[in-house]
């Protein structure tokens, strides 16, 4: 099960209003390679992992993605709350304002909604490990290109908290990979259609 | 939320960042004696630390897990989306 702490991870700031920036921001809420997608691909996936490190690093990798969420959610919350109907019309977000007010929703920066689609729950271990990875880089290219699109320094500061995380996450997916090649006793090389595994020979260790 | 109090969560933040650092660096190194003792050190600190908070300012944890007081000081506001950060 889970509980909550009612605390966020990091202290998430915004200095001033700034809805534009909010319109971008959310993405990582709602997003292809936000944090919802992040969390529920790893919460997932961890039901069909063979190893004890996987499931460990699986379920806690997943509920670090919830807290993050939490801290995008604060940051898009308080960029919009105080904004006018104008600062809304001038940011773009009139459109995200007629479907949501200015609640939070799981939409891309150009307002789709967040789908299922977006993450894969393969069943094969090394397969599922080799998406974590890949999205991993993912959400930190996203955090790079918004650290680029922010215009606030409070908010550039949270951006840059999230965006460490992607890569500290990477490096421990790469570890499962690697724990995992061991697990099933495969040499590391790259799978081929056709290849047969069983004509390599062991190496001794 | 007053200065203490905030205060006083930047500090569990601290340490419980220490702690999630630990505890996904442990789960693929679970052999590495120097990270457990770590994770120990940083775990038992945060414990106490959380209590501190939690006696002063209410539950942080739901569902039990939290010390409560005489009265349900769960409901009481802020919650975390809500509290300034901002450096003044």
């Amino acid at each position: 099960m889970w509980v909550y702490q009612k605390m966020l991870q990091y202290p998430a700031r915004v200095r001033s209003t700034n809805p534009r920036l909010a319109k971008a921001v959310i993405t990582q809420y709602g997003g292809p390679d936000g944090e919802l997608a992040a969390s529920l691909r790893y919460l997932t996936q961890r039901y069909t992992m063979p190893i004890p490190e996987a499931k460990a690093a699986l379920t806690d990798i997943g509920t670090e993605e919830l807290a993050h969420m939490e801290i995008v959610a604060t940051l898009v919350y308080n960029l919009i709350r105080d904004a006018s109907i104008a600062d809304i019309k001038r940011a773009g977000l009139d459109g995200y304002y007629a479907d949501h007010d200015k609640a939070l929703y799981f939409v891309n920066a150009e307002g789709a909604p967040w789908v299922a689609s977006y993450i894969q729950s393969k069943g094969d271990p090394i397969t599922d490990i080799h998406e974590n990875m890949a999205a991993e880089q993912k959400a930190r290219s996203t955090y790079e290109y918004l650290i680029q699109l922010s215009d606030d320094p409070d908010v550039t500061d949270t951006l840059r908290f999230l965006w460490q995380r992607e890569i500290v996450h990477f490096q421990r997916f790469g570890e499962i990979l690697n724990l995992l090649h061991d697990y099933y006793g495969r040499e590391r090389v790259f799978h081929m259609k056709g290849w047969d595994p069983q004509r390599i020979p062991a190496v001794e260790k | 939320m007053d200065a203490r109090q905030k205060e006083m969560l930047l500090r569990l933040m601290e340490l419980q960042f220490a702690a999630t650092e630990l505890n996904l660096y442990l789960d693929t190194h679970p052999d590495d004696t120097r990270a457990l003792q770590e994770f120990r050190m940083r775990s038992q600190e945060l414990m106490s630390a959380k209590m501190e908070y939690e006696r002063i300012y209410g539950p942080l944890l739901n569902f039990g897990l939290g010390m409560t007081g005489r009265t349900w000081q769960w409901i009481q506001d802020p919650w975390p989306w809500e509290v300034n950060w901002r450096r003044s």
